[in-house]
């Protein structure tokens, strides 16, 4: 039992290892991870920035002060997608067939990719908290709650790989698995209160946009960070990722079990 | 363990939907020794040594390694066997160092065991100088030595070769052969799949033909090559004289000669002599007022094997069933 849990971690931690290895190899990989967050975060602030008044109350007296932690959420789930794509050029490339056929943990190969991704979100959080600051950023709401916010967007991330993760064992396609996750993230982002508050939205988009989870994320890490209350997003975004890792985790390993 | 065979197929099938890639075929191999797996592209080859790797299942019939069955205890059968195949399954971002060691510790060597293991083998497989260089950086010869070295790591009993020197030039592939003959003298058991009778005749001790899936012949080298009447003198004409042509090569040779219409080819086995038959055929053609357009002597090819073994032409790939995936077809 024990054996097979360090077995388990061995393998887990060898897949990553090569998976952030790659990382480091790839400059495309390095500047859609790495450079891409701050070109938006970037661009946003001062675009964005301007047309919504960089002042008000709405924004906790800094546009800045709002998109930090909204454009952090867009970044991990952007972060999460890398996992199906990832996934998709290993089995076309037939390294998965190697591991298939290795005396090695069959979840280890997807913990491994969806681990790596959260190391990547790590260093991607650690970068746009760097450039925020320097545009103006400020945690209002003390140290604990900062961290916490920091954490439960890694986890959102994290979790949102894992569906990334089962979406590339289905399609199995590199450009498949990019655009199906774009087509997926980018309306879900937009239409929430990731950038702008949804109370400017259209009427029947709001119906929609506050009850879904990039809303929560984004108005649970303003709680975190700001003080700005949110009615309890914090505990509904804790379900979301609970729930997406309950059902998504078994989903992609059954998938990847299943293959061929 | 011993005494049992490298692997065994018994009645072993593999259907994608109404496609049968592989079609009820039994077979057996000895410890110790090359078994060659023969067969023109989507004859089922990768399709077995799939199961047998334990990438896939079978639809009917059981797959054993080393007495183990494959769908029973997939994860024994693993510690058993190294897979290497056409297309290096290897990650080109990781340098040739970094790929074994991964390999390594994914048979769960230790740190320390994977380290020298390493070592080890980029020196049999002549890669100490290129170890870290990243292995996009390496020639195709370079690629499927890793990815064969990787397939060595874990020791294992039972080696699977799908299609070791497909695409590789004549000189990477003689060095490859070298490899393989160096490792059945170590003790490795080895299938290996081809689509060129030339490799399995020269490195195979018990050859295997497979077509749609089928077993169509099996036996030493020697067997297969007695069952083809060895040297082959080949013919083309025009198809008014085929009559002639077939008539004036009775009592040429003990085998009957073949004729296929698509490329308008007499065939006639002739056995071991057949440079003193060629004069022959050639005075008999010109007793018979036939002349050929194109006259050749030869040792039998794959085409010569199928046309005897089965009486059409190697099928065309495309006609063929395939595995659905696009790694290794």
């Amino acid at each position: 039992m024990w054996e097979k849990l360090y077995f388990q971690a061995v393998d887990t931690w060898a897949i990553t290892k090569r998976n952030l290895l790659r990382y480091t190899r790839l400059p495309q990989l390095v500047f859609f991870s790495l450079i891409q967050p701050v070109i938006f975060l970037t661009l946003f602030n001062f675009v964005f920035g301007g047309a919504l008044g960089h002042s008000g109350a709405a924004f906790h007296d800094k546009y800045i002060n709002y998109l930090l932690p909204g454009i952090m959420v867009q970044v991990v789930l952007f972060g999460g997608l890398q996992t199906g794509i990832g996934l998709a050029r290993d089995i076309n490339s037939g390294i998965i067939d190697r591991f298939r056929s290795l005396p090695m943990s069959r979840a280890a190969v997807l913990a491994g990719r969806t681990l790596a991704d959260l190391i990547r979100n790590v260093v991607v959080v650690g970068i746009m908290l760097l450039v925020g600051y320097f545009y103006g950023f400020r945690f209002y709401n003390g140290n604990w709650k900062a961290a916490a916010m920091v954490v439960i967007f890694l986890l959102f991330g994290f979790a949102f790989s894992w569906i990334a993760a089962f979406l590339g064992m289905v399609v199995k396609d590199e450009e498949t698995a990019q655009l199906a996750g774009f087509l997926f993230v980018f309306p879900l982002v937009f239409a929430s209160a990731a950038f702008v508050p949804v109370a400017s939205m259209a009427k029947w988009l709001q119906h929609f946009a506050v009850n879904q989870p990039i809303t929560f994320a984004a108005d649970a890490g303003r709680e975190l960070a700001l003080g700005i209350p949110s009615h309890g997003a914090f505990w509904k975004l804790l379900a979301w990722v609970i729930g997406i890792l309950v059902v998504f985790m078994p989903l992609a390993v059954w998938s990847y079990r299943r293959r061929a | 363990m011993n005494d049992q065979p490298a692997f065994e197929a018994k009645g072993a099938a593999k259907y994608f939907g109404e496609v049968k890639a592989l079609d009820g075929v039994t077979l057996k191999a000895e410890q110790g020794k090359i078994f060659g797996l023969l067969g023109p592209n989507g004859a089922g080859k990768t399709t077995l040594v799939n199961m047998l790797a334990t990438l896939s299942q079978p639809t009917k019939g059981s797959l054993k390694v080393l007495g183990i069955d494959v769908v029973e205890h997939p994860d024994r059968v693993r510690r058993q066997i190294g897979l290497a195949g056409q297309f290096a399954a290897i990650d080109e971002y990781l340098t040739g160092e970094e790929n074994l060691y991964m390999v390594g510790r994914l048979y769960h060597l230790s740190a320390k065991e994977a380290k020298a293991r390493t070592k080890q083998i980029l020196e049999e497989m002549k890669l100490t100088e290129a170890a870290k260089r990243l292995a996009k950086t390496y020639s195709g010869g370079m690629r499927r030595r890793l990815d064969l070295g990787a397939s060595l790591v874990g020791r294992p009993k039972i080696l699977f070769l799908d299609e070791p020197t497909t695409g590789l030039d004549p000189r990477t592939r003689l060095d490859l052969w070298h490899t393989i003959r160096e490792l059945v003298a170590g003790g490795t058991s080895i299938l290996l799949t081809t689509q060129y009778l030339e490799e399995a005749d020269e490195l195979a001790d018990h050859i295997a033909v497979i077509d749609r899936g089928k077993l169509i012949a099996e036996g030493t080298s020697a067997q297969l090559k007695a069952k083809l009447g060895g040297d082959v003198i080949e013919f083309e004409i025009d198809e008014t004289d085929k009559d002639k042509a077939m008539g004036a090569m009775k009592g040429v040779s003990k085998k009957a000669a073949s004729y296929d219409a698509e490329s308008r080819t007499v065939i006639v086995p002739v056995g071991g002599h057949g440079a003193r038959r060629l004069a022959e055929v050639v005075r008999k053609l010109d007793q018979a007022d036939v002349a050929p357009h194109t006259l050749s002597l030869h040792q039998p090819s794959l085409d010569d094997v199928f046309l005897t073994l089965t009486g059409s032409k190697v099928s065309k790939d495309d006609e063929e069933p395939k595995p659905k995936k696009r790694g290794r077809a």
